[in-house]
């Protein structure tokens, strides 16, 4: 513990950042060897969608009501607004606000 | 049906780097609540602000370092350190898609300054990057940019999380989690265009929750992802075409 940097963490640190490192470059990489046919462009347009609802989706289900009502509340100062900055600060203050009223989730 | 806006190659100019900023702006509060309570979360695990700081400036990947802080083992040994990389890859696969989508936009550009722009992907400054891609911009210093500005926050936000773990302790009671469901939630407003193109997202979400549901990890978010990718490439078949590209 009195060591500055231990050298087992500082191991487990460099394996971690090897595997992120492969996959930032690996997609990218792959990617050089494909020829991007409309098939492909159509698949590649889906995917930041497609990675989002991946994403938030279970985290929403599985987050309880407040979770839900924050992200259904960021997504309509979004529609109404078309504000990002707005709707983060939303999603994150109704959640800490139902928090503290202490509703749990 | 899928019209496009002709996507120009990538090129550097300056004046991209104040958008390109401006358009990661929503997420700078929240990376740094989330830096700040990983700091706080390191602290509590008894690391060293110097072997936190190494962390979030090599790993670099915010949900993954969390994942794998409190899954930490209380001994290193070669086979957990082998199951801490095999859960940061499933917490960090998410990259290979999301550089796969960078390819077409970078690819014209010298390999060193396209793969070093690689390192700085994540979810938030790749997602405004594409955005910004989806509306005919080009420009690489938009991305680039826009993702050194998080990577330093993130690299700064910890030292003060770390420092004042006390009251850090909890970052749900400041609604630290829903930072990036809200921001997703909010780029996806803006891309909606219709029903039809929703589909495979659709897909995606009904996947990832069966996904979630039915095994333990982080495999939902990639299971999800492709299925949505699968779907978009089965719809609507193109017309034969011959020559120009699109």
């Amino acid at each position: 513990m009195s060591e500055f940097l231990r050298s087992d963490v500082m191991l487990a640190f460099a394996v971690m950042t090897a595997v992120t490192v492969a996959s930032r470059l690996g997609g990218y990489w792959l990617m050089g060897y494909v020829t991007v046919t409309p098939r492909i462009r159509r698949m590649l347009d889906a995917l930041p969608g497609s990675i989002i609802v991946a994403a938030a989706l279970p985290v929403a289900v599985n987050g309880g009501p407040v979770v839900m009502v924050a992200i259904a509340a960021a997504m309509a100062v979004t529609i109404i607004r078309r504000n990002d900055f707005l709707a983060v600060i939303t999603g994150m203050s109704v959640a800490a606000l139902a928090r503290a009223l202490g509703i749990a989730g | 049906m899928t019209s496009h806006i002709p996507k120009a190659p990538a090129y550097w100019a300056r004046d991209g780097i104040l958008p390109g900023v401006i358009a990661i702006g929503p997420l700078l509060p929240g990376t740094l609540a989330f830096g700040m309570a990983f700091g706080a979360l390191c602290a509590q695990k008894h690391f060293t602000l110097a072997e936190v700081e190494v962390m979030m400036a090599t790993v670099y990947g915010g949900l993954s370092q969390f994942v794998a802080v409190q899954a930490w083992p209380e001994r290193l040994t070669p086979s957990s350190i082998a199951a801490l990389a095999l859960l940061t890859t499933t917490v960090n696969i998410r990259f290979v898609l999301m550089t796969a989508t960078m390819q077409p936009w970078f690819g014209n550009l010298p390999p060193w300054q396209a793969y070093s722009s690689m390192l700085l992907v994540t979810d938030g400054g790749w997602l405004a990057a594409m955005r910004y891609r989806e509306h005919g911009g080009a420009n690489a210093w938009f991305y680039v940019g826009g993702g050194l500005v998080l990577y330093a926050l993130w690299v700064v936000a910890a030292i003060p999380g770390f420092l004042l773990a006390e009251q850090l302790a909890d970052p749900k009671k400041y609604g630290v989690d829903l930072v990036m469901p809200a921001f997703f939630a909010a780029m996806l407003v803006p891309a909606w265009k219709g029903p039809r193109r929703a589909l495979p997202w659709a897909v995606s979400g009904a996947v990832a929750v069966a996904i979630h549901a039915l095994i333990p990890g982080w495999w939902f978010i990639i299971a999800g992802a492709l299925s949505g990718a699968i779907t978009a490439g089965l719809m609507d078949e193109p017309p034969p075409r011959h020559g120009a590209a699109s």
